[in-house]
Order: structure tokens, then sequence, then C-alpha cells
């Protein structure tokens, strides 16, 4: 039988999704079931004088009107569940609809519950409300200003936390030789799954349970967050998550939505549906980003790096998310430094309340935004000392042999060889022709640009203990169960939530090479509470380093089982049993076998078992990995600049990446394009906007720019694979790779074609007008 | 004042079907909702994200911006026309071959676009094929891998002389 892990095979999960069999949210019809619809704010900042809800409730098919008053008291806030320790966090109550005032655009005002979807959005506009406009906080920067409007009226400054990690010796910035100083801000960007949000609630008045469907990255979160919540126990309350139209971040959070909908749910006795639209996944779903980066680096001429300092305003928008506060702070705080050794590290970081959508994790969750800040001032160090921005990189690299390495901020990497993918990615791009192609390109006045980034990124979200030291609250171990059917056919439960990434495979391939069956024979059951007793969800690209190995854990305790009964049947000494390939055979005596079909068989007929076995063969596994996995690579990007129109055109990308083992090359090939587009779209085309008043001025995909398929070149992919030490599996992650090292390799690549004209920084998103405009000043110089 | 609901019939997938609807559902909303064909999909209720496009005589159509009256007698195909799982459409086995999705909710529509681009083009290039991806978004592939389906289908369409949809099968 071939290699499994490894192997190049196609999804389990598309001859349903390919022929429209998919079963997503809105494709639930239950009996008598209810539409819900949301109004939402239209104001940044107002006082609800009063709301008037009397034409409404007259509408046709209209069953119930629901304002933040008359849920006061029979439905708890909605909490963050990222409580980061130490850093004076203050967090606001969010109620799941607003109660005397609003405080983002998108904010929820009144719930409407109508037969059908088209009768309860004519309701939903015949609500009157009377607002007294407020002044509004919108930017981070000037909302921590002195006279900046207050958020919440006790929040000083607006400031939601202030943390700080990391010392750098006064002496080694003073002494430092020379100093990068700059300015990066990372704008709001909307995680924008082509399935929006959605909600549907379920409730049997005779038992008490509670279902609730839902797009959730995460749904035993969902669970545990939501029974609080609507002060119902977890064991009546049952989350599924069924297809889901991808993630990106923005169905990790636990949003007032959902809980409104279980709400109505109980309180009407009738199913009840919420279909997010598209503007209200711009107005009140959770974006990504928006932090203004300020930045030192620190070092010699001759290229030593010694210290960097950061400052991070995030804007947090109106209330804290469930992951919001983690991500400006543990997820970026501690990832300043990169792959690079560099001694000392510190940084600061602000959190601010604004009256915007909150912000929480999205795809990579403070990794790119690391990343960014440090693979964007090794460029301008280069750039100042004179040096090759490569060879940089090289001489700061942390070492193979320096493995596992702690950095300055006290986090330890498990294993790596940055050198690896670098020298993998030079094969695939002759570097010193491209050099000297440039210098004759920028004689002709063509503005052509390199940009690497070499990057590592914390991923595998564990270890508990970890998890609780900083506040998160949940463990991040991750639940298995792999339970084998009479027939030899295997059933797999797991804890993670997958929305597109494939688990069902790769999970699949583990377990059948493990057990030397078929994929056909092997299913994976994922996204319901009641079917598997907990997990942590699929966020963070933890799936396959923590669930991945739980898999593989509880597939090695069935071998074990199994192992036994087939001593047991053979009469042979345990010690002597071998498997391989599916079969049980003992040493030394040929034909002495059974399958494990056969022996799938006698453990759940349970005619024959050893003594004080018991029967079935199904095992179970927690696994709480001892470390997070840190993958690693090197993208290449170069672009070409047209002076005359700002346009950018990516010329080439070149992506090698250390997700250590890869278990199926085809879907990580899958993450990397995904992960890739979606970081260069950070860098050249999306982002969110906010007029002064605080109004959204890209509430719809007209108007907010997503990539398409034609800005695109062939991206070139390769893998090395370091093994990570932290799993049986060596496995590393891979959902965040592409994004978060694509956007600095774009921006390197850009700021590099533009050298001649001496621009160190533009705010992204790099629109041609921006580009041009950027040239044109220059150029007045 | 109410307006009367009207009969609205198509032939869909090849089979005549009809459904009383208000006259300003919307296709999609009939297709999915009213016949019970959950393969359409919406995604971006302003016509960017494609991830509703079905054939309507022949021709792509999003069906998240049409209305229903107005496509009442015409011969429709949505993704559940195209093939089942064990007889998929050429551009079916391109996209599970390919890894042509990833998520899967943009596909359907994603497919009947790229049935509509073969149809005027069966030898399209790589760039003819991004330029007709144009109408749709996805947010998972990085479109790579589209490209690579749709090419793979285009083959298996040229090699075996398969009949597009919304012609004489």
């Amino acid at each position: 039988m071939t290699k499994v892990v490894g192997a190049r095979l196609k999804r389990k999960e598309d001859p349903k999704l390919i022929t429209g069999n998919g079963y997503f949210s809105d494709d639930i019809q239950l009996p008598g079931m209810l539409h819900a619809a949301i109004l939402r704010s239209p104001h940044a900042h107002a006082m609800i004088k009063s709301i008037n809800v009397e034409e409404a409730l007259k509408a046709p098919g209209v069953v119930a009107i629901y304002t933040g008053k008359d849920l006061e008291g029979k439905i708890g806030p909605v909490p963050s569940s990222w409580l980061v320790p130490g850093c004076n966090l203050k967090e606001a109550p969010q109620y799941p609809l607003a109660i005397d005032r609003v405080r983002y655009v998108g904010d929820g005002v009144a719930l409407v519950i109508a037969e059908g979807r088209y009768a309860v959005r004519d309701a939903m506009y015949l609500i009157d409300v009377e607002y007294e406009t407020l002044s509004p906080a919108v930017g981070q920067k000037q909302s921590m200003q002195n006279d900046a409007p207050l958020v919440h009226d006790d929040i000083e400054n607006n400031i939601a936390f202030h943390w700080k990690a990391g010392e750098i010796p006064e002496e080694v910035c003073e002494n430092a030789e020379v100093a990068i100083r700059q300015s990066f801000y990372i704008q709001r960007v909307a995680p924008s799954p082509i399935e929006t949000r959605a909600a549907i609630g379920q409730y049997n008045p005779g038992s008490g349970e509670l279902t609730l469907w839902c797009t959730s990255q995460n749904p035993h979160i969902h669970r545990m967050v939501l029974s609080g919540v609507l002060e119902i126990s977890e064991a009546k309350l049952r989350v599924i998550a069924p297809d889901m139209g991808g993630g990106f971040g923005g169905k990790i959070g636990v949003y007032p939505d959902e809980a409104l909908v279980g709400y109505a749910a109980r309180d009407l006795g009738r199913p009840v549906k919420w279909i997010e639209e598209r503007i209200e996944h711009f107005t009140a779903s959770n974006y990504g980003r928006d932090e203004v980066l300020d930045v030192e680096l620190f070092g010699k001429r001759d290229g030593t790096l010694s210290a960097i300092r950061v400052k991070n305003t995030h804007n947090v928008g109106a209330y804290l998310s469930t992951m919001g506060p983690g991500v400006s702070t543990i997820d970026f705080g501690l990832m300043v430094t990169g792959c690079y050794k560099i001694p000392y590290a510190s940084c600061e970081t602000f959190g601010v309340y604004t009256n915007t959508t909150p912000t929480d994790a999205y795809r990579g969750a403070g990794k790119p935004e690391a990343t960014y800040q440090i693979e964007r001032a090794i460029d301008l160090f280069a750039k100042e000392i004179g040096m090759d921005p490569l060879e940089l990189r090289r001489k700061n690299f942390v070492q193979k042999e320096e493995f596992p390495f702690t950095n300055a901020q006290g986090l330890l990497y498990d294993s790596g060889d940055y050198e690896k993918p670098l020298t993998k990615a030079l094969e695939m791009f002759d570097y010193n022709k491209f050099r000297e192609t440039q210098k004759e390109l920028r004689k002709q006045g063509k503005l052509i640009g390199i940009g690497f980034s070499t990057y590592v990124e914390l991923c595998g979200f564990g270890p508990s203990k970890v998890a609780g030291a900083i506040g998160f609250q949940g463990g991040v171990w991750e639940n298995a169960t792999v339970r084998v059917h009479p027939s030899g056919k295997v059933t797999v439960y797991s804890g993670t939530s997958p929305h597109g990434q494939g688990h069902a495979t790769t999970f699949g391939q583990v377990v059948a090479e493990k057990l030397g069956i078929p994929m056909d024979d092997i299913e994976l059951v994922f996204g319901d509470t009641k079917a598997i007793s907990m997990g942590w969800g699929t966020y963070g690209s933890r799936s396959v380093a923590v669930g991945g190995t739980a898999v593989s854990i509880a597939t090695d305790r069935v071998i074990e089982k199994a192992k036994k009964i087939a001593a047991h049947e053979l009469e042979a000494p345990v010690e002597d049993l071998i498997f391989e390939k599916g079969i049980f055979s003992v040493k030394g005596a040929p034909g002495f076998e059974r399958t494990f079909q056969e022996i799938a068989k006698s453990a759940n007929m349970a005619w024959n078992l050893p003594e004080g076995l018991e029967p079935s063969l199904e095992a179970q596994s927690f696994f709480d990995p001892e470390n997070f996995v840190y993958p690693f690579g090197t993208h290449i990007a170069v672009v070409e600049v047209d002076k005359e129109t700002g346009q950018i055109e990516i010329k080439r990308y070149i992506a090698v990446d250390d997700v250590g083992r890869v278990i199926n090359p085809l879907t990580a090939e899958g993450q990397v394009h995904g992960g890739i587009a979606q970081g260069i779209g950070q860098a050249l085309w999306e982002g969110t906007v906010y007029n002064e008043d605080g109004q959204l001025l890209t509430g719809t995909f007209m108007d907010y720019a997503m990539p398409k398929a034609r800005f695109f070149p062939e991206i070139e992919t390769a893998f090395t694979e370091t093994l990570s030490p932290v799993n049986p599996l060596g496995a590393k992650g891979i959902g965040e790779t592409g994004t978060t090292a694509s956007t600095p390799a774009i921006m390197n690549a850009v700021m590099d074609a533009l050298e001649p004209y001496g621009i160190k920084d533009i705010e992204m998103p790099l629109t041609p007008e921006k580009v041009w405009r950027a040239i044109s000043e220059s150029e007045g110089k | 004042m109410a307006i009367e609901n009207v009969n609205v019939k198509v032939k869909i997938n090849g089979k005549e079907r009809c459904a009383k609807v208000e006259p300003r559902t919307l296709l999609a909303h009939y297709i999915r909702d009213d016949l019970g064909l959950t393969g359409t999909h919406i995604g971006c209720d302003t016509s960017q994200c494609g991830a509703c496009s079905v054939m309507v005589d022949g021709e792509v159509v999003k069906s998240c911006t049409v209305l229903a009256v107005q496509a009442d007698g015409s011969e429709i195909t949505t993704v559940e026309g195209l093939g089942d799982v064990n007889n998929l459409h050429p551009i079916q086995q391109g996209f599970w071959e390919k890894h042509g999705l990833q998520c899967g909710y943009c596909t359907p529509g994603v497919m009947m676009a790229m049935v509509g681009l073969l149809k005027q083009n069966p030898n399209p290039s790589d760039e003819e094929i991004r330029e007709g991806l144009e109408g749709v978004i996805c947010r998972c592939t990085g479109y790579q891998f589209i490209v690579e389906a749709v090419k793979h289908a285009a083959q298996i369409m040229r090699e075996t002389e398969v009949q597009l949809v919304g012609e004489e099968r």
C-alpha cells in the first residue's frame, strides 16, 4: 500500500459540494419556521430617544418585535473570551440589543420576527427610532486624546487596555549606530466569507433543549458562551455548525445576533432563522486588523540588529470581541522579532474603543501584523546601511542549530531552519539576474521591484496552561474520538470545526495510513456539540497540529486495544503481534492473521474477548500540546508599477513554506494560494473606510475591493519539511502562512520599485491613486 | 395594498416546475425556497459575487438580481442539473480533480459561470479564464486551482465532445 499521509489525494468533501448537495445554514427549513431581521443603527454614536414599533407590529406576518429595553434582565451581555491579564482591561458590557445608546453603525436596535423572508424586512423598515446623535470617536489615535468623545462614559480616554511586554536597556537604543523609525498602518479589513453569518434556533418546550445552528468556527465555544448569556445549561444547548461557506476568523466570535436568535426561538416556541445580509457583514461582523504600528529597529552599520521597540495602537471598535484583546497583545506583541535573533524587544499595545464595529481575529490574527512591521523595518534598515535586504535577513536569522529558540519576548520556537525555504525559493528565482535586469529597466524608466518576506508565525493554539496564563477564557487542547463500527468502517469525531480546509480528507489520511483501511471507510463528524463532547474549534492554524494529533493518538489507542483482541484470538502474546497494512499477524508465525475488519467485528460482538477487556473498539484523545508550533518560510514578490497611473502588476509570486509534515500537498497548496490572495488583498485592494462621522463608506462589494482572479499571476509554491517536535505528526500549521507572508512581500516589492523616488512608505491598500500621488509628490520635491 | 401572488412556471434541470410567489421574489429565492434546489447560493446581495449564477435559456444569469417572474416560461439549469455524483459534468470533474474549491459555497455559481465561458470559448487560455472569472468572487482558493479546474474541464469536453448544458442533450 502506498503512503497515504503525504499523498496528493483529492478531497472527500467535494462530491456533495460540487453537486449542490452541501447543507449550509440558509438551506435549513423547519416546520413553522419564522424569519428574523435585526434593525441596526444608521448612526455611529447616538442616544436612543424612543423606538416606536406600533406600525411595524401591524405589518403582515409580524409575530414579535423586541427592543433592548424589552430584553433587559432577560438576556445577558455577550462577553469577550480573551481577558488579557495585567493590562488594566476594561470590558464594557455588550447587550444583544442597544438599550439607550448606539455605539457603531450596525449596532443592533431591534429584533423583528415575522413569517417570511420579505415580510420581516417590510416590517423592520416600519420601526421608527428617534435618535439624538452624539459626536463619534473614529480613528484610534484621535480617540485616545483627552478631548475625544467617550464611547463608554466610564472608560477614560477610550483606553480598553494598555499592555506591555519586554524591556530594552536604555543604552542599547542610545548606543545603536542605526535606528529606523517608521509608523505603519495595517488597515481594517473584512473577513468576507462568501457565505455570510447565519443562525437558526429551535426550542423544544417539552425537553427544554435549544438547538442552535450557526456559522461557527468553534461551536463548543459558542455553546459555552451562549449558555451563560441565555442562562441555559450546556447540556440543554446544542450548537451545530453545518456546512460553512468560509470563516477567515469572522466566524470565531460569539455575536449578539446568535444570542438573539436563540432567545427568540425559546421565547416564541417556534424555529427562527436569521441570515446576515452582506451589508450587515460589513456593519455588524467583526473586522480584522486596524492597528497603527510605531516601530523602532536598532542595530549596527554592519547589519547586526540589537533591539526592536514597537507601539501598537489597536482600534478595538465599540466593544471587546471574543478574541479581540489577544490579537494585538499576545499574538502580535510576542512575535515582533519575527524570525530574527534580536536580543531585545519591547511592545506596548493600546486597545482603543471607537464608534466602529468591533475588530477580532482575522486570518493570522496578530502574526501578519507582527510580520509586516518587522519585514518592512528590515527592508528600511537594509536600505539605510546600504546592504542587500536578503543579506541582512540571513545575517540575523535564528540559526538552525539554535532551536528550540527562545525569542526576546520569551516564546519558545519549536523547530526551524530558515535558510532552507530561502534556498529553495532562490532555486526557483535567479535573484542576481533580477537585480541586473532591474538596473537595465530602471534606465529605461520602468519601475520593477522585488520584495522578500521571511517569516515565522505562532500557530497550533495549545497549550491550555499557557492559555490560562494569558487570559484566554478556555482551553486549547483538542478532542478526537475514533469509533470503529462492527464492519470495520470508522467514524472520527473531532472538536475542530472545519469550514473549507478539508479535514475529512487530511484527518482521513492520518487514520487510513495507521489502520491500513481505505479512505472511503472513514467518515469525519464535526461541528455538533451533541455528537462531540468538547473541542475548541478551527482557527489559528491549529486543526492538524492539535486536532489531527488527537485523531492520531486516538487511532493508536484503537490499535493498541485491537492488538489485545487479535493476540487473544491468535493465542499469542501481545508483544509478538505486528500490525501492518490492516493485518494483525504473529511474529515468526506466518499465516496466523486477523484483518482489522475481523477484529472490529470481534470487538463489537464481544463473544470472545480477553479477560477484563471491555467490548467495542473506540478510543478518545484529549491532546493538550506542550507548545505552540512555528511554521516559517520565504515568499518573493516581483511587481511592476506603472508610473503614469500608479497601477501595480504582480509579475511573479513565489512561496516556499515550511509547515512541518504536509499531510496532503494538494490541500496544502490550496491553503497557501488562498492565504496569499487574502494577504495581497490587504496590501493592494481591500480596506474599510469610515468617514469622520463614523459612517461606513465601504458597505458592499461594490465599494470594498475583493481580490479577483485576473489580479494574480500564477503563484509558484513549494514546501520544505522541518518537523515539529511538539506533536507526533510533526505538523505545524498552514492556514495562515500565505496571509502572513504575502502582505509584506508585496509591500517590500512595491517600495523597492519606487526606490528611485525615495519613497519609504505608502499606507495600504496601495490603490493606483495613492501610488501615483506618492510618485508625483516625490517628483515635485 | 397587497399584490396578488403569481404563478411562475419554469423548466428547471429538465423538469417542469411551478410555484406561486410574490411578484417581487428574486429568482434565487424562488429556486432555493420554492423549488427546493439549494445548490444555488446567495453571497453578496449586489450581484458582485456570482455565487447565485444559473443558466437561463442558455445564458449565465445572476439569479439574485433577477425576479422570478422574469424567468417565467424559461429553461433554467442549476448546479443540480449539471451532473450527479455518479455522472459528473466535466466542470464538476475539473473542480474535484484540481481542488477548485475549499468551502464550496461560491462553487456552484462559479461552475455555472464557467460553463457559460466554455460555451463561448471551448479552449480558453489561462488569461481568458481569469477574465471569465471577473463576475465571481471566491475567497478561499486564490483562483489558481479554479483556473486549473476549468482547463481540465475544457480538455475533457474537447476530448469527449460532451454537450454543454442549455443545449439539446
